[in-house]
């Protein structure tokens, strides 16, 4: 759509900024990246997401979208003739849904008790986490993508994740690849796409980050 | 339709249940339903048709299950387009969208804090209930429903969650209607529909239910 203005409030380290990225990649819309420093929290971005003061959001032609998932399924409709992520029938939309609202419920947090506890609790973590890789897998099945044939919205909800396996996978010791290696094999086909490889931040970067993180934090 | 062609999984206190009979009710489309008890032995059924979090509700269309109810209703919604829960433009879908999401997040645990806690606890559970309805009177504004002349989609998705409220009011001992009138006047508002009137448990009975809910906790 000519004289579109559309912005991205994120931060470079956040995998749901990354979603927001990769769907407007794919759909070839041009946007304006503004990193948001969440310990100064700009007066612009305090005004577009009040409730939540989150990032990231959406700014379409001056209007507000939040939460990654819902700004995903916006630019869908939005620019619906290009790479549609989500599927036409409605049962199929009802599953991506499902598996896309699964990995908002689990992998963030799992994730981070990874890299922010310790002994028993890291390990139950690492478990856990585990244990979710192998479920998506299990969704996945033989599909190239868990849209099918085409890369589509539980891809986006996901692969964004990926960058941040280094930071995992060092902090607990284990090996995705090891564990779950269709995964990483859907990974990997994911980040050959311009629209992800361009949008994910650089895993080393994420690590260094996380351990600035914990100092600030003051864990060990 | 014939009615076997859809099969809700239900438990009779459940607001997340109370939504998609709600929603089934404002299409027209007849149904049946099946109380499974979550306590005692859960059917073979449910087990397999919602194997990741084993909870209801589950809509079962032509056999095939949907899990998760916000997810259902919007299932519902697109399936049965008449008459339409969600607005047209992608952009009030997405307002829309965000404030189910709100609820979903937050509404149901901040009631459970209050009849789950005593004292201090109880009396920052009750702010952040109230603090949760004054954002949701922002997000009606001066509307009748929440998507604008009609009731909708965020309508559905808040409106059995009230029904709770009796109890939270007993346990916290406030009302509702002295601290968000507004929202007050939209549960009523919403209350004289059929569909709402018929589906939603008498709050009374929610009350002896969460009473006893207290006991099995240990709390008096």
């Amino acid at each position: 759509m000519a004289g579109d203005k559309v912005v991205v409030l994120g931060t470079y380290v956040s995998m749901f900024s990354m979603r927001a990225q990769v769907a407007l990649n794919e759909k070839g819309i041009e946007y304006e990246k503004k990193e948001e420093d969440l310990a100064n929290k700009s007066p612009l971005f305090l005004e577009m997401n009040p409730v939540h003061k989150k990032i990231p959001v959406l700014i379409h032609n001056g209007k507000p979208v939040c939460e990654s998932l819902i700004i995903v399924q916006y630019i869908d409709e939005v620019w619906h003739d290009k790479n549609p992520l989500l599927p036409s029938d409605p049962y199929q939309r009802a599953q991506a849904r499902f598996w896309a609202d699964f990995v908002d419920k689990k992998v963030y947090d799992c994730g981070r008790r990874i890299w922010a506890t310790k002994g028993e609790e890291k390990e139950a973590a690492k478990k856990e986490f585990i244990g979710i890789m192998k479920t998506l897998e299990g969704e996945l099945g033989n599909k190239p993508y868990f849209g099918g044939e085409d890369f589509g919205y539980v891809d986006v909800a996901l692969i964004p994740f990926y960058c941040w396996f280094h930071a995992y996978e060092n902090f607990g010791n284990f090996k995705t690849e090891t564990e779950c290696p269709k995964l990483v094999e859907w990974a990997k086909r994911c980040m050959q796409r311009e629209s992800v490889s361009k949008s994910l931040a650089d895993p080393h970067k994420i690590y260094e980050f996380v351990v600035s993180l914990k100092k600030k934090l003051g864990i060990e | 339709m014939a009615k076997e062609d859809v099969l809700l999984l239900d438990f009779w206190v459940s607001p997340f249940c109370s939504r998609v009979k709600i929603a089934l009710a404002e299409k027209g489309v007849a149904y049946q339903q099946r109380g499974e008890d979550i306590f005692g032995g859960k059917s073979e059924l449910f087990l397999k048709s919602n194997p990741i979090y084993q909870k209801v509700p589950v809509l079962l269309h032509d056999g095939k299950p949907m899990c998760e109810s916000t997810n259902i209703v919007q299932y519902i919604d697109e399936t049965w387009p008449s008459p339409p829960l969600l607005p047209s433009s992608a952009y009030d879908r997405a307002r829309a969208r965000f404030w189910a999401d709100f609820i979903d997040k937050k509404l149901f645990d901040a009631g459970g804090n209050i009849w789950k806690t005593k004292g201090e606890d109880q009396a920052a559970a009750k702010k952040e209930l109230i603090q949760i309805l004054k954002y949701l009177e922002g997000g009606l504004g001066d509307k009748d429903y929440f998507g604008g002349d009609s009731f909708g989609f965020v309508d559905i998705i808040a409106i059995p969650l009230t029904n709770w409220f009796f109890a939270y009011e007993k346990f916290g001992n406030f009302k509702v209607e002295e601290e968000c009138p507004k929202f007050a006047a939209w549960t009523k508002r919403c209350l004289g529909r059929e569909s709402v009137a018929k589906t939603l448990p008498d709050p009374q009975q929610v009350f002896e239910f969460v009473s006893m809910m207290r006991k099995m906790h240990g709390i008096e």
